[in-house]
């Protein structure tokens, strides 16, 4: 890696600050995706910002129907974390099954949407739940977030807070992944919401990121079966395809961990 | 450069580093504790595993200024001199290694996943197991060294 400044801000103020000063600088949370990146020389900061040493960005909390998580709660806090199981168990679930445990201890909620990778799973349940995302000067929701490949709404010097998730009746998160890469080839999160609105966000599959699969979430509000899914097909041109993974298979995939979501959803595994 | 203080294997130590340099560089180069392994280029294959505040992490893909006031425990802190730690006891008493290289890893993220307590079902401790790549072995030998060191460890407290 090429060298760079290092700066451990302790508060928020700081950081801004740090970052306002410098364009080349970039945030570094758990690093489990920057780091290699940079590695690999495909990245080159001229400076990193450390959040680990701003109290309470990590902290997770339940008030009234609304789950949050502060963007620096690691994917290890989330999974083992009694009021994410309580409030929203599969997404808990979907937390811990990023990556492999190393990976866990480290990543964090804000950085893995912050990178919106394509076949990242927190996207597709930020945008199945409605999930807000709160940075130090405004509120985002998830449509408006997720702005396509490896691309988000954030301004220059902006730094993500929390994940705000209304918590929905109904929660399921389906996926199949890459064997070797351990990433979501197709990863369907579910959700039933509080006012019977659902919504299907998929990931691993979009050729701009994740997406919302409104044809699926028009027929699940109708009905919250699986049946009501019969039929209905993904449009394989708005999907990835490579060698081993062609977009009509990914598009089988999809339908069929969006079913099986809907399935988890009802057995409340939730 | 940055001068950092860690703790490890139980030791103070103080040292000028740049902040590109990973922990992975800065056990094995600034400290000669050789023993913690770099396996790949590319975060997977967990050869460089180490525990961060109790945690296994992968040391690749840490920076060692980020560890300032840190506690890091390696393969070399476990066990005394002639008298191995339980979980290293297990993989030579299972043969759960081969050439070695994957060894060190397997161990620390063995050990880390003992803590944890083991899920009963096999499949699910190869799930755990992911982050740790072994070319040899085919993976047999070191569920059952795990699952036996964790066992020595419990019987231990």
């Amino acid at each position: 890696m090429r060298d760079f400044d290092y700066h451990r801000p302790a508060t928020l103020a700081e950081a801004l600050d740090l970052l306002a000063g410098d364009d080349e600088a970039l945030l570094l949370a758990g690093g489990q995706t920057l780091l290699p990146t940079m590695k690999q020389g495909l990245s080159a900061p001229s400076a990193l910002v450390d959040l680990h040493g701003i109290a309470g960005l990590d902290a997770i909390s339940v008030v009234g129907q609304v789950l949050s998580l502060g963007s620096m709660a690691r994917h290890a806090d989330v999974a083992g974390n009694a009021l994410v199981r309580q409030a929203i168990p599969a997404l808990a679930g979907l937390a811990g099954g990023i990556g492999d445990p190393h990976i866990r201890n480290r990543g964090t909620i804000g950085g893995s949407i912050a990178n919106n990778d394509p076949s990242a799973d927190y996207p597709a349940a930020l945008l199945a739940c409605g999930a807000e995302i709160q940075t130090d000067r405004r509120r985002l929701c998830a449509d408006e977030f997720l702005a396509g490949l490896f691309t988000t709404a954030l301004e220059p010097g902006e730094i993500i807070l929390a994940v705000h998730f209304p918590i929905p009746r109904r929660f399921a998160y389906a996926s199949i992944r890459n064997p070797a890469s351990r990433y979501a080839v197709a990863g369907v999160a579910v959700a039933q919401r509080q006012d019977s609105t659902v919504g299907v966000g998929v990931t691993g599959a979009g050729a701009d990121g994740a997406f919302r699969w409104a044809e699926a979430e028009a027929a699940l509000q109708d009905g919250f079966h699986p049946a009501t899914l019969d039929g209905l097909v993904v449009d394989p041109d708005l999907l990835l395809s490579d060698l081993r993974m062609p977009q009509d298979y990914r598009a089988r995939l999809v339908e069929v961990m969006t079913r099986r979501a809907v399935e988890a959803a009802l057995r409340g595994t939730k | 450069m940055v001068e950092i203080t860690v703790r490890v294997n139980g030791q103070g130590v103080t040292r000028e580093v740049p902040p590109r340099r990973l922990l992975v560089e800065f056990l094995r180069e600034d400290l000669r504790l050789t023993g913690t392994h770099v396996g790949c280029d590319t975060s997977q294959c967990g050869a460089c595993t180490v525990h961060l505040n109790g945690e296994s992490v992968k040391s690749c893909s840490v920076l060692a200024v980020a560890c300032d006031g840190a506690e890091v425990a390696t393969i070399e802190g476990l066990g005394a001199t002639g008298a191995l730690h339980p979980m290293q006891q297990a993989f030579a008493d299972h043969h759960g290694l081969q050439c070695g290289y994957c060894t060190p890893g397997m161990i620390m993220a063995g050990i880390a996943l003992s803590r944890q307590g083991l899920p009963e079902d096999d499949d699910t401790l190869r799930e755990m197991l992911h982050g740790n790549l072994c070319r040899c072995t085919g993976y047999q030998n070191i569920l059952r060294a795990i699952r036996s060191g964790a066992a020595a460890m419990a019987g231990q407290s």
